[in-house]
């Protein structure tokens, strides 16, 4: 029994010392950014997490687009409520279904990647050799990261948004033959500027923020063997997208909760 | 590796294509015009029930959209909800004894707020109050009705 609590209190002591440790290296890198002679570096982080990832969120996007607008328009035709789809169409996409996708793809894509790279650079001991000769690797390795997945999320999410509603869109009215009007106007009238994109872009910032924070820790605290990348790598996955649904619920509950 | 310039190049290219889509996000999916700010002005009206009434409820006239519910306020001495709207347009348009009755979209819809204009030449300003009210039919009270009728005759 005692060695039961024993062995509980280590552990928690064990987790919040990996959360001190968390914690410490993001403030400090967050910090650590915007100086001159870093860009190039930022550019190219953007380049491997933004751009490599537009792929998979363009083809997800239209198919996912193309699906509910395929389900919304086969169940609201029995009501004769066709002209719907489209509201119903952006609501979902921009309000929970853009970010959270984007938020899972983005951990899969983006932060297994991260992982990987940065617990390969630690088991090669490129990291101590860094601190070695001067340069600080929170600097120079985890802040260009942490700030090109922050700069990355909302834009591949608005991209996500903008071609899953034209996928809706082709489905709907080109293929189904929704009218395009109802289709369009019904959209502009339901959907609130701050209210549904705005709202939905923070819930895009806060899920880049955890996802980067995540993947970066991982990387820097992984066990320095082939194994240790390996289950490094399928944390990050896994820590991330659970944080980014949970994470869902609870901005939901605090920006849309007011149920009056 | 690759080139830098490319990298450049492609990052470049995917900023703006997120920019963009965001601008298409604003103007295509939520209806932002850029020129609708040129007049607002707020009115008020106390309904006895606005049940089902929300915040961003619209308010038409015609079945044309001229508006939106601000905010809603119960006055507890009363007994009497006090609606805000936001009308868009300038002042000098509806005359002061429009009616404001609220309506349901189809059978089952959202609730909204319709104005009825009247005939006096003296119109509303910014700040206003209805006075010829009607509010929300109550379903229950509906029923309610009914059903005493019926068990009377």
């Amino acid at each position: 029994m005692i060695d039961f609590l024993q062995r509980l209190g280590a552990r928690t002591l064990e987790r919040m010392s990996n959360l001190g440790r968390a914690s410490i290296m993001w403030a400090t890198a967050l910090w650590g950014l915007p100086r001159r002679g870093d860009y190039a570096l930022l550019i190219r982080q953007i380049y491997s997490i933004g751009v490599l990832s537009l792929v998979i969120i363009v083809l997800s996007g239209f198919s996912i687009g193309a699906v509910i607008a395929l389900q919304f328009y086969t169940q609201l035709a029995r009501f004769g409520a066709e002209d719907a789809v489209g509201l119903g169409l952006a609501l979902v996409l921009l309000r929970e279904l853009g970010p959270v996708v984007t938020g899972l793809l983005f951990a899969g894509r983006a932060g297994s990647a991260i992982t990987a790279e940065i617990g390969l650079m630690k088991s090669t001991e490129q990291l101590s050799i860094m601190e070695m000769m001067g340069v600080d690797p929170l600097r120079r390795i985890v802040a260009p990261r942490l700030w090109a997945g922050l700069l990355c999320m909302p834009l591949l999410t608005a991209i996500f948004n903008v071609v899953a509603i034209y996928g809706g869109m082709v489905v709907a009215v080109e293929w189904l033959g929704a009218d395009p009007g109802g289709f369009w106007s019904g959209m502009q009238d339901a959907v609130e500027l701050w209210e549904d994109l705005g709202k939905g872009t923070i819930k895009s910032v806060v899920f880049a923020l955890v996802i980067t924070w995540i993947a970066v820790f991982q990387g820097y605290d992984t066990v320095p063997t082939a194994e240790g990348i390996g289950r490094a790598t399928t944390r990050t996955v896994v820590m991330s997208s659970v944080m980014v649904l949970a994470l869902d619920f609870i901005l939901t509950l605090g920006m849309y909760g007011d149920f009056e | 590796m690759i080139r830098m310039r490319t990298v450049e190049i492609s990052v470049g290219a995917f900023v703006l294509a997120g920019v963009l889509a965001f601008v298409v996000l604003m103007v295509q999916v939520s209806g932002v015009s850029f020129t609708r700010e040129e007049g607002n002005y707020r009115l008020y009206a106390t309904f006895s029930d606005v049940a089902g009434l929300r915040v961003r409820s619209k308010v038409s006239m015609a079945g044309v959209t001229i508006g939106r519910v601000t905010a809603i306020t119960v006055d507890p001495a009363y007994g009497q909800a006090t609606v805000e709207m936001q009308i868009i347009g300038s002042t000098g348009e509806l005359p002061v004894d429009t009616g404001a009755r609220i309506l349901t979209e189809g059978l089952l819809g959202a609730r909204y707020i319709s104005l009825m204009p009247g005939a006096d030449d003296e119109m509303l300003a910014d700040g206003d109050y209805i006075e010829d009210t009607q509010g929300a039919l109550v379903l229950e009270n509906l029923i309610g009705d009914f059903v005493t009728r019926l068990g009377g005759s």
